[in-house]
């Protein structure tokens, strides 16, 4: 009767977007069913659980928008009492500080991924006008007759 | 998921730069993959105080007995992730240096070893305008981009044990 354990891990989700709530994402957990513990926080949420039913679950959420949803790994998992405030009298957990320092920094972070993701569709786009194959414009020019 | 190459990126617990890291396909070396399996391993005997008898025994090998404790102890954690570093992320001036990457002394010595180590680095400075965000970004992808995008190392060592699991069959 040995079962394996799956390797657990957590993560945090950092929110910083106009159109996503992490009430939001804390629903979208709660719809895709997947087994995972999720805790909401003034920032984001903890999502806690088997390895890969967490990056399943981080990914789809990173979906909804994700140049202002960002993710990093946790070492405790959520309610440890090493780390939870209600065990230790209150006051910000260890670590909390330099959270909340970058947590400022986020608009402008994600504004700058939004601008380099728009610059790269354009890019894209004049590629594609520069490799017009000769098939393409012998159909343009056919069409052209056609009319 | 297969991850391209390994970066170590300070301040090692940095949401910004293990994100970015991350989104762009790489494996980001952090604290918190460490302390993870320090506070969520069973061999522990007494899981709150999470320092066993063979930590220090690896610190000592990045810094002398005669430096602090917890240099020695922060060292146990942060080394065997330079040993690891493909490439490194290094950011001058974070906000705060609060909990685990608090002590300066071992910042030092961390920064000079992924440097010391012949690996490609980046330096930047933390942002504090939008402007300065930008860039920082622009960076940064810069960088990830430009780091090889195959292990041919890798790959033979697959391609070898290919080949001898198919001599062992004949």
């Amino acid at each position: 009767m040995t079962e394996t354990k799956k390797e657990e891990i957590t993560k945090y989700i950092v929110i910083s977007s106009d159109k996503v709530l992490p009430s939001d994402a804390a629903m979208k957990i709660y719809e895709s069913e997947f087994p995972v513990t999720v805790k909401e926080t003034c920032f984001g949420l903890i999502v806690s659980g088997a390895k890969d039913d967490v990056k399943t679950v981080v990914e789809k959420i990173r979906q909804l928008d994700k140049n202002h949803i960002f993710v990093k790994d946790r070492g405790f998992p959520p309610g440890d009492e090493r780390r939870c405030r209600a065990s230790r009298g209150g006051g910000p957990r260890p670590g909390f500080h330099f959270l909340r320092e970058e947590v400022e920094m986020l608009p402008a972070i994600g504004a700058a991924l939004d601008e380099l993701e728009a610059k790269e569709c354009v890019t894209e786009k004049h590629k594609t006008k520069c490799r017009l194959k000769t098939s393409a414009l012998e159909k343009v020019i056919e069409q052209e007759l056609a009319r | 998921m297969s991850f391209l190459a390994k970066i170590f990126i300070y301040p090692i617990n940095s949401l910004i730069l293990a994100d970015l890291v991350e989104r762009f396909g790489h494996k980001p070396l952090t604290m918190m993959s460490q302390i993870r399996e320090k506070v969520t391993s069973l061999s522990l005997d007494s899981p709150p105080i999470n320092i066993t008898p063979e930590d220090p025994k690896i610190g000592l090998k990045y810094a002398a007995i005669e430096v602090p404790a917890g240099v020695r102890g922060r060292m146990a954690l942060i080394g065997p992730l330079i040993e690891q570093t493909e490439a490194a992320i290094i950011v001058e001036n974070p906000p705060t240096d609060f909990g685990c990457v608090g002590c300066n002394r071992t910042n030092e010595l961390t920064k000079y070893l992924v440097r010391s180590k012949g690996v490609p680095v980046l330096e930047v400075k933390y942002p504090e305008s939008d402007e300065e965000a930008r860039d920082f970004v622009n960076k940064i992808v810069e960088f990830l981009e430009s780091l090889p995008k195959e292990k041919p190392e890798e790959d033979e060592k697959a391609k070898e044990k290919e080949s001898a699991e198919k001599e062992d069959k004949e």
